[in-house]
């Protein structure tokens, strides 16, 4: 029974992760007075991407055809860790915050290596930068799940979601993860989804050779990457005390209710990214650091158990 | 006659299997690596070296007694300095082998005073005499001693600014010997610090495990980005090498830190997280160096710049260099995420049994770790990819042949090593248990680390934990869905075309990322420490016509700058001015030595 609210609940997860980016994208547009693409846009460049040939350039290897399934497979498993709806499952214990930045890591790592694999120097580029941004993205999420591990007493996400009420120092260090998620999610001030500049892109740049299929694998992958960092933001703003499956109706309103968490944060990852310019590269070291001294803080505030 | 100068703890035990478990594979890639690498006189004089150090090492580790410690300590260090010196065809050698010489040198002289100090209280040169003799030792005396062991010991296991010699002596000796020499015999120095601090002396002053922590967080990232910097693949391997003994301190450092407060629980795990990550990374380094060392044959160059390609040409190295690159980079479900992982919940149980400022030295110590670990995976996707990947960048790396069978098979042996360290954790860790308990004089017996079998879990308070296993299998089928989902029911076709070159004629390697490009933005944003350099000169046929351009960048090696090479001005002006008294009569040095008599008669009841 178990195991088949998890698969339930990993499918729910896949199927509504496009759906984020689509809003993000109208939300933008619409404050922009232009009317865009519906939200479910992103579905349909999916199946799209889907049915269309492929282009593989002669200079990559092996590392480029196996990149998209490494990819997808870190993704799926980072979001078969997280407890969406079930927080007393198996998996609860398993759901370590710090294995999951290692499992996202696997991902990137095999993305960038298949960036270089091309021989193309955009995608070196992509790459460089790539590795550049989460090398210092690593050092924030580590403090502010130590901050969040010195309030709860464990690394598990689950742990987070026992919580009544907030915290000053989970509140900070959900702002840090905030400005994590937007450079881990590709989003202006540290990237632009938008641009095929050689200038700004990052995660556009590593994933130019890619088509067809494997460009769709990628881009779910990513969907759902976004959506686990929208769902840890969650959890830590609007944690839930004590979920309770009795009958439908409960169970409809917590589904509802964690829909509207994560939409919540998508508007706000709009609002932010209308209203900021990309940064240079270099600055983003100054935009990281700001998440640090956040984090920090954080931190601080979880010491003096505020 | 063996039990008086040999001892088989589980400490020594567990450092006899990392020896065993680098030096097998080492010993049979050799047998492929030095055909046609050396002279049959070489070969020869190679082998029998390689046996002593490899036995000179499991005596060291093994001895009972400081004086047979000292004498296999010192075997290991000349027998070394002769493995890094032998290819004497390179002006290299000779200079890697005298900064190495002297440095290992400098070291033992202050491993040497501390014993002296030690013996001097214990009157004895037996491990356990001496064990028991040091718990009666005053304040002042312990702490001397504890300096003098961690500079002699730090030496060898290249602590910043104590490294210096490391990224010259290790790449110069033969890829299989640098196998061992970064995988093992650094680790010797790491059995040096468990075995005498923590083991003999004992720890009781707090601030000792706080000093080792604070080398180790800047070992780490010195190491670490340096070897980012680096375009010697091999130096590169031992820049990474400096960072893991960073890693590998913080959980010692932690565990000295622990067992001085009476945390015997938290000591110990902390110890297995330093002692998992002590095996581990015998395991990776020992396999990179493997794998380079077969590059480096193949195309007889060192410099990754002029790699490229090489998985076409080398499929079987290239795939143990990437297995081998996702360990060193902490990547689940290979056995540096268990180790990693493992030192990061340390670092997090630790802190949440402190109070106060303690509480955010431990969380900032962690948050240090994390981003050492971020930029290891960005050394390595340089590393793995500037070598092997895109098209070859030079006709090196394009006449690039599979090395030969015994090579790979010591390759290889290593990469399942890797998986199965990695899969096996929980199991490895109940060993480990035992060893960190016998290392700290704890029964750990009766703490329980896991769960079953199967899942990484310190039980002290509420649930933090890992399930390898699990994680491989979760990543598997995943990886298979995404498979079947491409798969399934294709029938529009796929095109092999060129890498789009946005409209030139003819992309070729002098389009690909280089490794300098790659680092460039670790460069730029640790400008503060690299302080790099840049030239660039346009080189002009005439005025109008500029015909080529130079481009030239450094960064300042910071540690012989401004700590090393003021050091040696300093001594050879002393050495200057001491000549003085060396004029060359027979007379002087006669009165010398009566005044020296002298004194000593005259002081010799002060000694």
């Amino acid at each position: 029974m178990t195991i088949l609210f998890i698969f339930l609940q990993l499918l729910l997860f896949i199927a509504l992760a496009p759906f984020f980016s689509g809003l993000i994208t109208k939300i933008k547009n619409n404050f922009r007075m232009r009317k865009g693409p519906g939200v479910l846009q992103p579905y349909h460049n999916l199946a799209k991407l889907f049915s269309k040939g492929e282009t593989v350039s002669e200079t990559s290897s092996w590392i480029f055809k196996t990149a998209p399934f490494v990819v997808m497979a870190s993704s799926l498993t980072a979001a078969l860790l997280i407890p969406v709806f079930i927080l007393s499952s198996p998996l609860r214990g398993m759901s370590d915050f710090i294995a999951l930045i290692f499992i996202f890591s696997l991902g990137r790592f095999f993305l960038s290596l298949a960036a270089l694999d091309t021989g193309s120097s955009f995608s070196g580029m992509g790459s460089s930068r790539e590795m550049f941004i989460s090398s210092l993205v690593e050092p924030v999420v580590c403090l502010a799940v130590f901050a969040l591990f010195l309030q709860f007493g464990s690394t598990d996400i689950s742990a987070s979601s026992g919580l009544h009420g907030q915290s000053v120092s989970s509140l900070i260090v959900a702002c840090a993860l905030f400005l994590i998620t937007l450079a881990e999610t590709s989003r202006v001030p540290v990237d632009n989804q938008e641009t095929h500049l050689e200038l700004t892109m990052v995660h556009e740049a590593m994933t130019l050779e890619y088509s067809g299929r494997s460009l769709a694998l990628i881009e779910m992958s990513s969907y759902i990457k976004q959506m686990i960092w929208f769902f840890l933001i969650a959890q830590i703003v609007f944690p839930i005390n004590k979920p309770e499956f009795l009958n439908l109706s409960q169970t409809s309103f917590w589904i509802l209710w964690y829909l509207t968490r994560l939409i919540l944060i998508a508007i706000t990852v709009a609002v932010v990214e209308i209203s900021l310019a990309k940064m240079r590269l270099f600055r983003v070291v100054d935009f990281l650091g700001f998440a640090l001294v956040l984090s920090i803080i954080g931190a601080i505030c979880a010491v003096l158990g505020v | 006659m063996i039990s008086t100068f040999l001892l088989f703890d589980p400490l020594s035990l567990f450092f006899l299997t990392v020896i065993g478990v680098v030096s097998l594979p080492s010993a049979i890639y050799s047998l492929g690596y030095f055909k046609g690498e050396f002279t049959p006189a070489q070969k020869n004089l190679a082998w029998s070296l390689l046996v002593f150090f490899v036995a000179s090492m499991a005596v060291v580790v093994t001895a009972r007694h400081i004086i047979v410690f000292l004498i296999a300590w010192e075997i290991m260090s000349l027998v070394s300095y002769f493995l890094v010196v032998l290819d004497t065809k390179h002006e290299k050698s000779i200079q890697a082998g005298m900064i190495y010489i002297t440095m290992t040198h400098v070291g033992t002289a202050f491993l040497i005073a501390a014993f002296f100090v030690m013996y001097k209280h214990a009157l004895s040169f037996d491990f356990s005499v001496l064990k028991t003799a040091c718990s009666t030792m005053p304040e002042t005396t312990r702490n001397m001693v504890f300096l003098f062991l961690l500079i002699g010991f730090g030496t060898k296991a290249g602590i910043v600014p104590l490294h210096i010699w490391l990224p010259y002596a290790h790449p110069q000796a033969p890829s299989s010997i640098s196998s061992i020499m970064s995988g093992v015999m650094i680790k010797t120095a790491i059995y040096g610090i468990i075995r005498f601090i923590l083991f003999i002396l004992g720890v009781n002053s707090p601030w000792w495990g706080v000093t080792l922590l604070i080398c180790a967080v800047i070992t780490c990232l010195v190491g670490i980005i340096y070897a980012l910097m680096e375009h010697d693949i091999k130096k590169l391997l031992a820049y990474s090498s400096v960072e893991n003994i960073g890693i590998i301190l913080l959980g010692v450092g932690l565990s000295m830190f622990f067992s001085s407060i009476h945390r015997p629980y938290l000591a110990v795990f902390s110890l297995i997280a330093g002692l998992y990550h002590t095996i581990n990374h015998a395991i990776f380094k020992g396999l990179l160096f493997l794998c380079a060392g077969s590059v480096y044959k193949a195309t007889t160059t060192r410099d990754i710049e002029k790699y490229g390609g090489l998985i076409k040409t080398m499929p079987h190295t290239a795939f143990y260099f990437l297995i081998g690159a996702m360990a060193i980079s902490g990547l689940p479900p290979l056995n540096g995420f268990v180790s990693e992982w493992l030192t990061l919940q340390a670092f997090f149980l630790g802190a949440f049994t402190m109070t106060g400022g303690m509480k955010l030295f431990f969380g900032l110590c962690a948050a240090l770790l994390a981003l050492t670990s971020g930029l290891a995976a960005a050394c390595f996707v340089k590393a793995f990819g500037v070598t092997f990947l895109a098209l070859p960048r030079s006709r090196y790396a394009k006449d690039a042949k599979e090395s030969s069978k015994s090579m790979r098979y010591g390759m290889l042996f290593l990469s399942i090593l890797t998986v199965i360290f990695g899969l096996s954790a929980a199991t490895i860790m109940k060993w480990l248990a035992i060893v960190s308990g016998s290392a700290l004089s704890v029964d750990s017996s009766a703490m329980s680390f896991s769960l079953n079998n199967f899942v990484l879990a310190p039980q002290i308070i509420k649930i933090n934990s890992v399930s390898i296993p699990f994680l491989a299998l979760a990543l598997g089928i995943f990886g298979f869905a995404g498979f079947i989902i491409y798969r399934h029911g294709r029938k529009e076709k796929i095109v092999t075309v060129q890498t789009w070159d946005c409209g030139y004629y003819k992309l070729d390697a002098r389009n690909e990322y280089t490794a300098t490009a790659f680092s460039k933005p670790f460069r730029v944003a640790f400008s503060f420490f690299l302080l790099p350099y840049r030239r660039t000169q346009k080189i002009r046929e005439s005025f109008y016509h500029v015909k080529s351009f130079a481009y030239e960048t450094h960064t300042t090696p910071v540690f012989r700058k401004y700590i090393y090479f003021p050091v040696l001005a300093v001594m050879f002006k002393t050495a200057k001015t001491m000549r003085r008294i060396q004029p060359g009569s027979i007379h002087l040095y006669l009165a010398y030595i009566f005044v020296t008599l002298l004194l000593l008669m005259l002081f010799m009841n002060n000694f």
